[in-house]
């Protein structure tokens, strides 16, 4: 009799954390989440974003499936347009990313309104679609991404993933430009900080970055 | 009941891994018929299962399910491809998959014939940038200087407008958001080009053809410039400039719901600072002075629809004297005072999935107070004899209003058909006081009502036409038109396409040689023939093109009672050339530059010409190199231009008594110009950021190079003087600041 409580308890408070979430749903989303940290490459992440993009279309109503297709969309595109002269324009290459990107997180943003997260991967975009350009497309996203920072960051001020962008920012700008590297140590020592106290709503909800701000503070050393 | 449990679960169990086991496996290759393709989410449809092809285009995955399910495949710039398939569990599906190319804006081939584009949207004809025309230095921020960089214009510097391909500034319409613009510029001066009316900053998309244009636009034998206007701003925000020349002031604010937006913009223009350090030919008794101001609001109909308002109000004042080349120790004076106010309506909406509709309509009303005359050395006016035509008052005051309705259809794929009308009215009237009071008013009414077609019609990605026709009608001949245009692409590998235009364009002639007693005037008319290259990557563009142009019933002018008017349609003319254009922003690093070059084979008929001859404005060779750097430990950017036009002929026309004839002829010495431009940005990326600056130091013809753009005559013939800019050099010294905004495109809105 015990047993039976503790058990049916115990799937009661699944039921009640995970929301309306399938079991199938949740499994499927937490084997493809493990994978994102050991993934570097464009086509690694654009491998990821389609598995995301077939959850959230079988699902339909699920953001986090949404929400994860897009921020891979956004780092494939991001890997994609790296390296080589930062100023020169390759929208070619990275747009297609954030066109899908984009096309993703609207729906999440549908099923899920005034999300710090959705925000965050909508910041990635906007800082995206600059990089296809930088010479002509700073006015107009470099507002925008700020925009989309500053949002996340009133919507959930602790949330760590707002620090790491704002970091990564003054980390690789440079001097002139704003880009503070010390500045930048700050934000990843916040973000750390507040990795130490945040709890992801489930197990499938965002939780990345953690590996990032390591990566970031090991430079100093 | 053990030995039944332990069956109940080996059963169980049984079932279990047969379950796990039943796998079918789906395998094969995804390619667009010739190569592999990347990247493909191959998808069973309403599960979680698939893979995505590697990079020899192959996929592989295994799935549980059972029965019959849809296989999709999708991938950027490809159709969406399905199947069904039936799963049984077991065994191994090999599937191949071939993507059709999907015919998309992106990547279909671009009718880009006669067409240069300035616009964020990534097509093949955008080969300039909105913010490309504010940063060429020898644009002095104003829209047609930066188009005369491109080829095909002139550099023509005693009087505005953009002359193209051998034609007249009169052959070029400006039209914003669809409908025709009747004063562009401001009014002008004699020998002085005069500025257009409208910040750069207003517009977002700029289409500059040089010929064979769409048979949406019409009245214009040579050239069509198509401004779109901006959408809703950022954010809301306040402005503010201060320089050599004036203050500017704006607000723009941005409704809560990001649905809406108004603002409004004031500017005083007064060039005595300038004048002061920077002498002028001219002898100002009342140095220009303008105000301008304007107003706008833009809301959001629905999720596509937009509707948009711009007004603009303008006052400005000038009056100077020049030495008259007419009887020594005399002056020229002139003076002018103008009042313009613009409103421009537009709506456009999407009507239902397969319809767009666009409306819009436009209402000009100009008045220009012209005083002419001779004075003293003491500048007493003076009546000279036989020079009492110099001494005249003239008013010009015009009401006009254009209307425009469009209808769009989309066809299969991104093939479309537009069909409309278009009315333009005009009422202008003037009122000419001779020097002994006696008064010639004049009014003309006119309207041009016009009825067009057009359908682009994409065969395949790499194949389009555009097929037009144009029907005019107008009251003023009582003569009505039907102007064909067609235009052919082709593209021939993913970053080079060849373009083909041909088409038949009809002008009325202009009111300013009517009215007239000859009858039965005819429309103007050009055929266009157009060839091109082009070759686009992110970094470079090439653009070749070559054209024919041929002019039939040109006006021929005649002195009747002392004006020159239109008496008949017998000129004619032709002009060939070829063009070529090159942007590179990567050969050089950090270097963003390009180069244009026209060559320009013109002869013309009309007016006054005795016969058929290249015209003064049209010179033979013609070219610009425009660079911009940004050196970014300055924070400051380099903007310098050189334009270069080879000598253009002059002549001396006059009347015999019966004929008109060629008193004398020559060529001026070569056009040269070398810009340069400072921009200071000191705000850039200093974040959170309130106010953001701009400081702008800019020299045209900083080597201080004599310009002669021409010659003028005394009226007696015996004495002629060079055309010559009111100054060799000119120096614009500026700051601007922008509130409550960071790195907005607001800022640079009051650039110039």
């Amino acid at each position: 009799m015990k047993k039976t409580i503790f058990i049916l308890s115990a799937i009661l408070v699944a039921n009640i954390s995970f929301g309306q979430m399938p079991d199938k749903f949740v499994k499927a989303m937490e084997s493809k989440i493990a994978l994102i940290d050991s993934t570097h490459t464009a086509e690694g992440y654009t491998d990821l974003a389609n598995a995301f993009e077939r959850i959230a279309d079988a699902e339909k109503n699920q953001w986090l499936a949404y929400y994860y297709a897009a921020y891979c969309n956004a780092s494939a595109g991001t890997i994609a347009g790296a390296g080589g002269d930062m100023m020169a324009a390759k929208a070619d290459k990275t747009d297609p990313y954030a066109d899908k990107a984009d096309k993703q997180i609207k729906k999440a943003e549908e099923l899920a309104k005034n999300n710090s997260e959705i925000f965050i991967v909508k910041k990635m975009i906007a800082t995206l679609r600059m990089l296809g350009d930088p010479m002509n497309r700073y006015m107009t996203y470099g507002p925008e991404a700020q925009a989309m920072l500053d949002e996340a960051k009133k919507l959930n001020p602790d949330n760590p993933r707002v620090y790491i962008l704002e970091g990564q920012d003054k980390f690789y700008t440079p001097e002139q430009f704003g880009g503070n590297k010390e500045e930048a140590k700050v934000l990843f020592e916040k973000a750390q900080k507040l990795y130490d106290t945040f709890k992801p709503e489930t197990s499938i909800h965002p939780n990345w970055g953690k590996s990032q701000v390591a990566y970031f503070l090991s430079q100093y050393k | 009941m053990r030995p039944i449990a332990k069956t109940l679960f080996f059963i169980l169990f049984l079932a279990i891994t047969n379950l796990l086991s039943a796998q079918t496996t789906i395998t094969g290759k995804v390619t667009d018929k010739k190569n592999p393709l990347i990247g493909v989410s191959i998808t069973l449809k309403d599960t979680y299962d698939g893979a995505t092809s590697d990079s020899s285009g192959k996929f592989s995955f295994k799935t549980s399910e059972k029965g019959e399910f849809i296989l999709t495949a999708t991938s950027v710039g490809y159709r969406h491809f399905e199947q069904t398939i039936k799963l049984e569990g077991k065994g191994i599906l090999t599937i191949d998959i071939v993507l059709k190319e999907e015919v998309t804006e992106l990547s279909a081939v671009v009718l880009s014939a006669g067409t240069f584009e300035a616009s964020d949207r990534k097509r093949a004809a955008a080969v300039l940038n909105p913010i490309d025309i504010v940063t060429t230095a020898s644009a002095e921020g104003d829209l047609t200087g930066a188009l005369k960089t491109l080829p095909g214009a002139q550099q023509v510097g005693e009087s505005e407008g953009l002359f193209v391909r051998g034609g007249t500034a009169a052959e070029t319409k400006i039209f914003i958001d669809g409908t025709l613009v009747n004063n562009f510029f401001h009014s002008n001066s004699p020998n002085i080009a005069s500025r257009g009316r409208f910040s750069p900053f207003l517009f977002k998309g700029t289409v500059f053809s040089t010929g064979g244009y769409s048979a949406l636009y019409g009245q214009a034998l040579s050239s069509a410039l198509i401004l779109e206007s901006i959408d809703l701003p950022d954010r809301t925000s306040a402005s503010l400039g201060v320089s050599i020349i004036g203050v500017n002031g704006g607000y723009q604010a941005l409704s809560k719901n990001k649905k809406s937006s108004w603002g409004g913009a004031y500017s005083y223009t007064n060039l005595a600072p300038a004048f002061a350090i920077i002498k002028q030919k001219q002898d100002y008794s009342e140095i220009p002075v303008f105000h301008d101001g304007d107003i706008n609001f833009r809301i959001k109909t629905s999720a596509t629809g937009m509707l948009k308002y711009y007004g603009y109000f303008s006052k400005s004042n000038l009056d100077f004297t020049e030495k008259s080349i007419d009887s020594l120790g005399y002056l020229d004076r002139f003076g002018v005072s103008n009042f313009n106010t613009f409103h421009n309506l537009s709506w456009k909406e999407k009507l239902g999935k397969r319809w767009k509709m666009y409306a819009g309509i436009s209402y000009t009303f100009n008045q220009d107070d012209i005083k002419a005359g001779m004075k003293d050395a003491n500048k007493n006016e003076v009546i000279l004899s036989g020079l009492e035509f110099k001494t005249f008052d003239l008013d010009l005051t015009s009401n006009y209003f254009n209307g425009k309705l469009i209808f769009e259809r989309r066809l299969k794929g991104i093939s479309v058909i537009r069909f409309g009308g278009e009315y333009n009215y005009s009422d202008e009237k003037s009122d000419y006081t001779i020097y002994n009071g006696q008064k010639f008013p004049a009014r003309l009414k006119a309207n041009v009502k016009s009825v067009f077609a057009e359908s682009d019609i994409y065969i395949t990605n790499n194949l389009a036409a555009k097929i037009g026709t144009r029907l005019e009608q107008s009251s003023l001949i009582d003569k009505t038109n039907i102007a064909p245009r067609f235009s052919l692409a082709y593209k021939l590998s993913k970053q080079a396409q060849a373009s083909l235009a041909y088409g038949v364009f009809y002008q009325t002639p202009e009111s300013r040689y009517l009215p007239t007693a000859a009858s039965n005037l005819v429309f103007m008319k050009a055929t266009h023939y157009i060839a091109q290259y082009m070759k686009v990557t992110s970094v470079r563009t090439f653009r070749a093109e070559i054209f024919y142009k041929k002019y039939d019933n040109l006006i021929k002018t005649g002195l009747v009672s002392g004006r020159d008017l239109a008496i008949n349609n017998n000129g004619f003319g032709d002009a060939k050339g070829f063009e070529f254009f090159w942007r590179d922003k990567k050969t050089i690093k950090n270097v963003d530059f390009w180069i244009s070059y026209s060559f320009l084979d013109t002869k013309r008929d009309f007016m006054n010409f005795p016969y058929a001859t290249t015209p003064n404005f049209a010179a033979k060779h013609t070219a610009s190199i425009v660079m911009k750097k940004f050196v970014q430990a300055w924070k400051m950017q380099f903007n310098g231009a050189y334009n270069y036009a080879s000598s253009r002929p002059y002549y001396n026309i006059r009347f015999d008594g019966s004929k008109y004839y060629f008193a004398d002829m020559g060529k001026v010495q070569d056009y040269h110009n070398f810009s340069v431009a400072f921009n200071y940005l000191p705000s850039i990326g200093k974040e959170n950021a309130k106010n953001f600056s701009v400081y702008v130091l800019s020299i045209s013809n900083a080597f201080g190079i004599k310009q002669v753009y021409g010659y003028e005559y005394s009226y007696n013939g015996l004495r002629k003087e060079q055309i010559v800019p009111p100054s060799r050099i000119f120096v614009y010294i500026g700051a601007f600041f922008s509130f409550g905004i960071d790195r907005s495109q607001q800022t640079v809105d009051r650039l110039f």
